[in-house]
């Protein structure tokens, strides 16, 4: 297959040197660390707090917010969206973030209120 | 074609970047595989949120009766006690662990790298697969459930449990738990009342004994409870699947030297960011399912 010398080929943009390589396998282990760190904290407090009742909402919300950055390492480390153009990190996150916000605020709101509508257990597939 | 482009003195790869309108670049400075690749993710990103944001609304809903995850994954292998949640979370350890390894294979097919990516590889295609078989055994021990089981009601929905000490976890004998707002009418109460001695019996001489659970009901709580967990851990644990294969079919395209032809490892890169988004969806299964 001849290679077209009209297009550039991106994928050509692929490569670095060795001693650039060292530097992001110290990155790489970096955050496996602190992944590792993070979900052995996570399961700790688990197993301290989930009965405790005053905790809960403490609980909760620091284990999104752990959950967030976790996924925010993930994305921007291993697949590398940080390395990318900020035009292409904002048409990935943007559409998603409007959306899927969108989505979780509009059926925790009716969540809550058709929890309180509920008519009886053995309907549990009604709304 | 080629004689066309020597005509018009086709731009070199040193003067891309001279007008973005003039064709011929990329905007966002990837190539069309990999921006695809990124596409479908987010598709499936509004896939698993959608399955996630569904059981947030029912968990919600019955936010008083939802059952703790931590009563219920408490096996773990050749150990014959209660031990919450630590071999989910030795799963997550293993998921994020073969997402180092496929970075890694990336990392040293830019470096053109043979030898070192099939190794890499070799370690995330086995870390995958120890997954699936983790997911596997969990699925048993949750479909096969506790020696005790739990009482079916007449309605075919509610479930009758043993109460449980929380700390002990040993069973109080004679002491069951029953949804408060069973019978229709808006109580005032919600949570579960404790019911005892010919109350129990009556209720129990019309119930069927279960053990475990599946999509029709479960011995832990409320049927959708085990709904959600099949088709969420199910539907992640096909993508992991598909990611092994996906990933062994890459390893042995290394193996055959065709990145050394191609003069690039792109392809390594292009599976490596659907393994990542596995292990990405998992962190939010881990927290959703398992932690809250």
């Amino acid at each position: 297959m001849d290679a077209r010398d009209d297009i550039y080929e991106y994928s050509l943009d692929t490569h670095h040197s060795e001693e650039q390589g060292k530097k992001m396998r110290k990155k790489f282990m970096g955050v496996l660390a602190l992944l590792s760190v993070v979900t052995i904290v996570e399961v700790g407090m688990g197993m301290m707090w989930s009965r405790d009742e005053s905790m809960a909402a403490i609980l909760k919300y620091t284990f999104i917010i752990l959950t967030l950055v976790k996924a925010g390492y993930i994305t921007m480390i291993f697949m590398h969206l940080g390395d990318e153009k900020k035009s292409f990190q904002w048409t990935v996150l943007a559409p998603y973030f409007v959306l899927i916000g969108y989505l979780i605020f509009i059926c925790l709101v009716e969540a809550v209120y058709t929890g309180e509508m509920r008519p009886g257990i053995e309907n549990y597939f009604g709304f | 074609m080629s004689g066309h482009v020597s005509q018009t003195a086709a731009p070199s790869h040193s003067d891309h970047s001279a007008s973005p309108w003039g064709g011929g670049t990329s905007p966002y400075k990837v190539s069309y595989g990999k921006m695809m690749m990124w596409f479908f993710l987010i598709s499936d990103a509004f896939t698993f949120s959608g399955l996630l944001t569904a059981y947030g609304f029912m968990r919600h809903k019955y936010e008083d009766i939802w059952p703790t995850a931590g009563d219920v994954f408490t096996h773990f292998p050749f150990y014959d006690g209660h031990i919450e949640l630590a071999y989910v979370a030795f799963m997550t350890f293993v998921l994020i662990a073969s997402s180092v390894t496929m970075v890694l294979a990336v990392e040293a097919g830019h470096r053109m790298k043979k030898k070192s990516v099939q190794f890499w590889m070799v370690l995330t295609i086995i870390g995958g697969a120890i997954f699936v078989g983790s997911q596997a055994w969990e699925w048993y021990h949750f479909i096969h459930g506790t020696e005790h089981g739990a009482y079916l009601l007449e309605d075919g929905v509610t479930v009758m449990r043993h109460k449980i000490d929380p700390h002990t976890h040993v069973i109080e004998e004679g002491t069951f738990l029953v949804p408060v707002n069973r019978d229709g009418a808006l109580t005032e109460g919600s949570g579960f009342r404790e019911v005892t001695g010919n109350e129990a019996a009556a209720m129990k001489a019309t119930a069927t004994h279960i053990h475990g659970a599946n999509l029709k009901h479960n011995e832990y709580g409320i049927p959708l409870f085990a709904d959600f967990f099949f088709f969420i851990t199910g539907f992640h644990g096909f993508h992991v699947f598909s990611g092994v294969v996906i990933n062994f079919i890459i390893f042995l395209m290394v193996v055959e030297g065709k990145f050394e032809k191609t003069g690039h490892y792109e392809m390594v890169e292009k599976s490596g960011l659907y393994w990542h988004f596995v292990d990405l969806v998992w962190v939010f299964v881990f927290t959703f399912f398992y932690l809250l």
